[in-house]
């Protein structure tokens, strides 16, 4: 069954669609029992990718669970998929993110239900597929599939702002998608003429060498495509400024999804496409990609300090965070890497569980203004402890899965340049300050807004969906060992890869720092 | 066994922390009976803590001294390429005194929070936070590599926020608690720095392989001193934050905004002298920093005097004894600057006893006083409360040096290392610190328990002595208090007194784990004060500050309303202590301010220039569509015009 697990995992949801609109024609109490479906739907796909996890073999570098069928011989389109450390645990973030998803639209969506959940199956299965294939035409067709669900989930179930939010977000990325197609056919052709057949596969691509001189040669305009289709995606500092229109014009469910699962196609497409590809570019901007990640960090930071908005805080804070994967995938050493691509399952957990916490208290408040609230822990003491607990493995607090990541990048920081780190960590006092200062404002002091007082805890149900995302939480910060053993062998491949074109000066610092070594 | 001494209050935590989740707290404290299973829990956790490590410790105390040392490993936490980083616990015997002292303590105060917590209404969760203090705190002690230590470093930060803060209603005592996080993190900063650059030069992080490889001639001798100096203040500013030391004391007297039994704990008797425990931990690398020792020393010395300074004219009773916790941390570390950690570690002990005592005391005076902190307001009180007030004397007087108590031998001890390593000036500022601290400590307890009361009558009425799960430990904190010091007796001193056999064993147990800068006699100069001068010094220095406290606080009357009408001088320097010299106002000018400013021309910078570029460039291209498209408008001549004219142009320059 296993052989084919991933085309299951594709399709599975699409069929779900199916089900979907099957459903009204046969009961009549549709709503909940659409809900139901969903949830079961997202629920199966969850639970037949876990056992991915125990039967990858954390031994090899090599892709696994692969599937390869000729589409298009004659132009070298294949479908062909496959799974590698990274991709493994975002494919199970993204199953696992699913059914929390669809439990939390439970009563954020009054309108338009059936499109909604079809919408939300739809970018699953995109999602899915953008990491999991192997062939460039393949993912560039799911990397665009993700955009139109996306785009209709905020336009059409967000608030007030939802249409230019959805139209900045859709025209931004797609502008940065456009620009990488154009490079994805340059690339083609020069494998074409390098090696005389017609491919699209990545692995092929990858020994693709395009001449490097300056920004204006070959690799550096494929560089600058590929790296803004990225950039814009994560987003990185300063193409940012879609994502905090986007969260606070969202519903919840779309918020989750885009912070938990969606940014992540960005700096999947960093470790997947752009160092690999573009080895000498990436070597000569690696300084520049590293300030700019820093920036992020600090700059997200202090914006997130100020916000009103408690939505738009945890998206500036997700731009600070991920300003810390993208320093850890551009220190490039092992430490780095994995800190990175485990921020980014970390990132998914906390920054996901706090726009669903941040969404049950709007769904009861109808506001997300910070100055709206405060004691808030006096009448929703579950919702607070929650809340505490998100925040705090989104401040890295060790036990909680973010400190494992912001430790081990900032330790491939430091290996390259302490500076790095130092300037990395002040990221770490930052995202303390405006956290604590949020959920002060929001939980502690005295409750004195009457629309506050007569608050309802949690529910049965809202507990329910947010505990295994604390489970996790815990999980990843106390034995992150099997994820990270998984990892290993897909980030020592990738560095090995391009060590003879990326060159590091860590290694220097590291032998100016050591003795010679005694045995 | 190290595993269930850790686990044992987390597991307690786990408990209470369910019961007060579901909801069967409420119902559990709604019939104070009933609050009893929660206490049990709790201080049942602990005892377990207690009594398994005084077992662990009593075997130490009889195995071989050079086998003093029990490691046990668990699993991996986190493995990435070379590094392997493991949860794994150690217990010598530094761990173990501080394992002793953090149990001990710990228990005592649990059992006084029982009385103390009794009328709050989120009973359970105090005591789930305090089981997870102890955790953390444990972990932080008994680690056997530096992230474990960090792991505990933060956790103890995180129950001390949520414990400052635990009456969170008031927003004072929420922002005293996030105070307090934000400036250990920063302290953390440099603790995580230092952890980075450990790894870098050791690779690795566990104590044995540091050490080692420190001890080996041949790599230690392949690093060169700034890098161990960098790694030792890296460290050392991590103790800063934890332990309260000038510049980032700041958060310390605010924390007193938790409940008292808390302050006794964790911002009195434990966590605040982590610091310390970290840089006896660290002996090996300190030792090796000349540079990073006077740092500490400077640093440490300034912090023992401006604090004490502070603590002169405060008028809250727990202020006092909080910028007293400041000054007492900063005697400790002016041990540690000389090299003399097993005095540092000695004094953690000591004060551990008199700082939880006389901060119960002040505890149970304020339940008596309804809730009042201002000594002001107090007077008399020692004939109504007399358990309170005499064990409070007994904690002021061994504060104070008083001959024969605890805070005598360790304090001494203090002064005279540092002597002896050649600081004469640092010694005179610790001497000064010595009068000062005896004056204030005198003052506290004259204004609170003696003279008439001043109190109004409806507080005082109210006035009782407190229960006996408060006055007992109470009590057995003053008798530790008063013989808490015979642990550390110096030699010179037993040898004096005729018993020559009596050991110091404070010294010779920790002497497997810490390892002592040796000291040297003070060069130059001829004049050299011998042992039993300095001991008459600080005996002297002690019985001064009393006594100025008595003559101007109990034989001088009227004095609360005179004082401030001295001269100038006195006046502006009464002024400037009474106002913690401005400390506070100062940072929020230079560092608070402009961070708040700086975020917000950041947040509009954002909105005005990344996003407006962005919005800008696309208004850009719809005007540009708009023009394009008049081009497009439907007639025909113009389209033939337009043709010919590229024709034109095309043709032109393919012909040049």
């Amino acid at each position: 069954m296993y052989n084919n697990i991933l085309s299951i995992l594709i399709f599975l949801p699409l069929a779900g669609i199916l089900l979907l609109v099957a459903l009204p024609y046969i009961s009549k109490n549709s709503d909940k029992h659409l809900k139901l479906a969903a949830f079961f739907i997202t629920l199966v796909e969850f639970v037949i990718s876990i056992p991915i996890f125990f039967l990858f073999n954390k031994n090899s570098a090599g892709i696994q669970f692969e599937e390869a069928v000729k589409w298009f011989p004659d132009i070298g389109i294949s479908y062909h998929l496959g799974l590698d450390g990274i991709s493994l645990l975002l494919v199970l973030l993204t199953t696992f993110m699913f059914p929390i998803t669809v439990l939390c639209s439970w009563n954020a969506i009054d309108k338009g239900l059936k499109v909604f959940l079809a919408m939300i199956l739809f970018l699953e299965s995109a999602l899915i597929g953008t990491f999991v294939a192997l062939d460039m035409i393949l993912f560039f067709i799911f990397w665009e599939a993700v955009l139109i669900p996306m785009y209709f989930i905020i336009g059409i179930w967000g608030t007030s702002r939802r249409i230019y939010a959805a139209i900045k977000f859709f025209i931004y990325t797609a502008f940065g998608s456009g620009l990488m197609l154009i490079a994805i056919m340059y690339l083609y052709f020069a494998h074409i003429s390098q090696f005389g057949t017609p491919s699209m596969d990545i692995f092929d691509l990858y020994k693709v060498s395009l001449p490097f001189d300056g920004i204006l040669s070959p690799q550096g305009l494929c560089f600058l495509a590929f790296f803004l289709a990225f950039a814009i995606k994560v987003p990185m500092f300063p193409f940012h400024t879609w994502l905090p229109d986007a969260h606070v014009e969202a519903p919840t469910p779309g918020s989750v999804i885009l912070a938990a699962v969606l940014l992540k196609m960005g700096t999947y497409g960093f470790i997947r496409f752009l160092i690999p590809y573009f080895p000498e570019a990436t070597q000569s901007y690696l300084g520049v990609l590293i300030v700019i990640s820093l920036i992020g960090i600090i700059y997200g930071a202090m914006v997130a300090f100020v916000q009103k908005d408690l939505k738009k805080l945890v998206a500036y804070s997700s731009v600070s965070h991920m300003g810390l994967i993208m320093l850890g995938i551009f220190v490039f050493n092992i430490q780095g890497l994995e800190g990175g691509i485990y921020q980014m399952i970390g990132h998914g957990l906390s920054t996901g569980a706090l726009f669903i916490l941040v969404g049950m208290i709007y769904e009861r408040r109808h506001t997300k203004m910070i100055s709206e609230f405060g004691g808030i822990s006096k009448v929703m003491p579950v919702f607070a402890t929650l809340f505490m607990i998100a925040m705090l493995s989104s401040i890295g607090l060790p036990l909680l899965n973010g400190f494992v990541g912001e430790f081990l990048v900032l330790l491939g920081a430091f290996k390259l340049n302490y500076w790095y780190a130092v300037i990395g960590a002040t990221g770490l006092i930052l995202g303390a300050v405006y956290m604590l200062w949020a959920y002060q404002r929001v939980m502690f002091g005295k409750l004195d807004k009457v629309a506050n007082q007569e608050l309802k805890d949690l529910n049965f149900r809202e507990i329910g969906l947010v505990i295994p995302l604390i489970i996790m939480m815990f999980v990843m910060g106390i034995y992150p060992k099997p994820f990270i053993s998984r990892i290993e062998p897909t980030v020592k491949e990738i560095i090995s890869r391009t060590e003879n074109k990326i060159s590091y000066s860590y290694k220097e610092v590291s032998r100016e720092l050591t003795p010679p070594s005694q045995n | 066994m190290l595993a269930i001494i850790v686990l044992a209050p987390l597991i307690g935590a786990l408990i209470n922390g369910l019961l007060y989740a579901s909801g069967i707290s409420k119902k559990l404290t709604s019939k104070p009976d009933n609050k009893e299973v929660i206490s049990y829990i709790a201080c049942g956790a602990i005892l377990i803590s207690a009594l398994l490590s005084t077992y662990l410790f009593i075997n130490l105390i009889k195995s071989d001294p050079d086998s003093r040392l029990i490691v046990s490993e668990f699993f991996t936490w986190i493995p990435s390429g070379e590094m392997n980083i493991k949860f794994e616990l150690l217990f010598d015997t530094l761990s173990a005194v501080m394992a002793m002292v953090v149990c001990w303590v710990g228990f005592l105060i649990h059992v006084y929070s029982i009385g103390y917590m009794h009328h709050d209404k989120s009973y359970a969760r105090y005591f789930t936070y305090l089981n997870i203090f102890i955790f953390f705190m444990l972990m932080l002690v008994l680690g056997n590599n530096f992230l474990m230590m960090f792991v505990g470093w933060e956790g103890v930060g995180l129950a001390s926020y949520l414990l400052i803060g635990f009456w969170y209603e008031d927003s004072l005592k929420a922002y005293a608690g996030r105070k307090a996080f934000i400036v250990n993190r920063i302290g953390d900063f440099g603790f995580i720095l230092g952890i980075f650059l450990i790894f870098t030069v050791f690779g690795s992080l566990n104590y044995q392989d540091v050490f080692s490889k420190l001890a080996d001639p041949v790599f230690a001798g392949g690093i060169s001193v700034s890098i161990i100096t960098a790694i030792a203040l890296l460290l050392f500013v991590g103790a800063v934050g934890k332990s309260a030391q000038f510049p980032l004391y700041v958060w310390l007297p605010d924390a007193m905004a938790g409940p008292t039994a808390v302050s006794a704990l964790i911002h009195a008797a434990t966590m605040v002298t982590a610091g310390v425990y970290m840089v006896s931990r660290c002996s090996m690398i300190f030792n090796m920093s000349p540079i990073a020792l006077n740092v500490i020393l400077a640093v440490a010395s300034l912090t023992a005097f401006l604090a004490a300074t502070i603590a002169l004219t405060q008028n809250d009773i727990k202020k006092v004894l909080a910028y007293s916790t400041v000054s007492q941390l900063g005697y400790m570390f002016m041990a540690a600057g000389v090299g003399a950690y097993m005095f540092a570690i000695f004094h953690v002990v000591t004060h551990a006893f008199f700082k939880a005592l006389l901060f119960l005391g002040s505890g149970s005076v304020i339940h008596a006083m309804s809730d009042d902190q201002d000594i002001r307001n107090m007077g008399g009180l020692r004939k109504m409360i007399p358990t309170t007030a005499i064990t409070f004397l007994i904690g002021t007087l061994a504060i104070s040096g008083f001959p024969l108590l605890s805070g005598f031998f360790s304090k001494d001890e203090i002064l005279a290392s540092v002597y002896n390593s050649g600081n004469t000036f640092f010694w005179i500022i610790g001497c000064i610190t010595a009068v000062f601290t005896a004056y204030y400590m005198t003052r506290l307890y004259i204004l609170t328990f003696e003279g008439s009361p001043r109190m109004s009558t409806e507080v005082k009425k109210n006035i009782h002595e407190s229960p006996r799960s408060m006055t007992i430990p109470l009590i057995v904190l003053a008798i530790l208090s008063v013989i808490g010091g015979l642990i550390g007796v110096p030699h010179f001193m037993s040898e004096g007194v005729g018993l020559s056999h009596f050991p110091n064993l404070i010294e010779e147990f920790l002497a497997s784990s810490v390892s002592m800068l040796p000291h040297e006699a003070p060069h130059g100069s001829g004049f050299h004060l011998g042992h039993w001068a300095l001991v008459f010094i600080s005996i002297g220095a002690a019985f001064l500050g009393i006594l100025i406290a008595i003559i101007q606080f109990m034989v001088i009357p009227n004095v609360l309303s005179k004082k401030v009408e001295k001269g100038n001088i006195i006046k502006g320097l009464y002024k400037g202590s009474l106002n913690k010299w401005y400390v506070d106002e100062i940072y929020n000018d230079i560092f608070v301010e402009p961070f708040n400013d700086f975020s917000r021309q950041f947040s509009n910078f954002d909105k005005s220039v990344v996003d407006g570029a962005l919005n800008g460039l696309s208004d850009s291209v719809k005007n540009l569509s708009r023009k394009m498209s008049s081009f497009q408008s439907g007639l025909t001549r113009y389209y033939a015009v337009a043709m010919v004219c590229g024709v034109i142009l095309i043709v032109a320059v393919l012909v040049f």
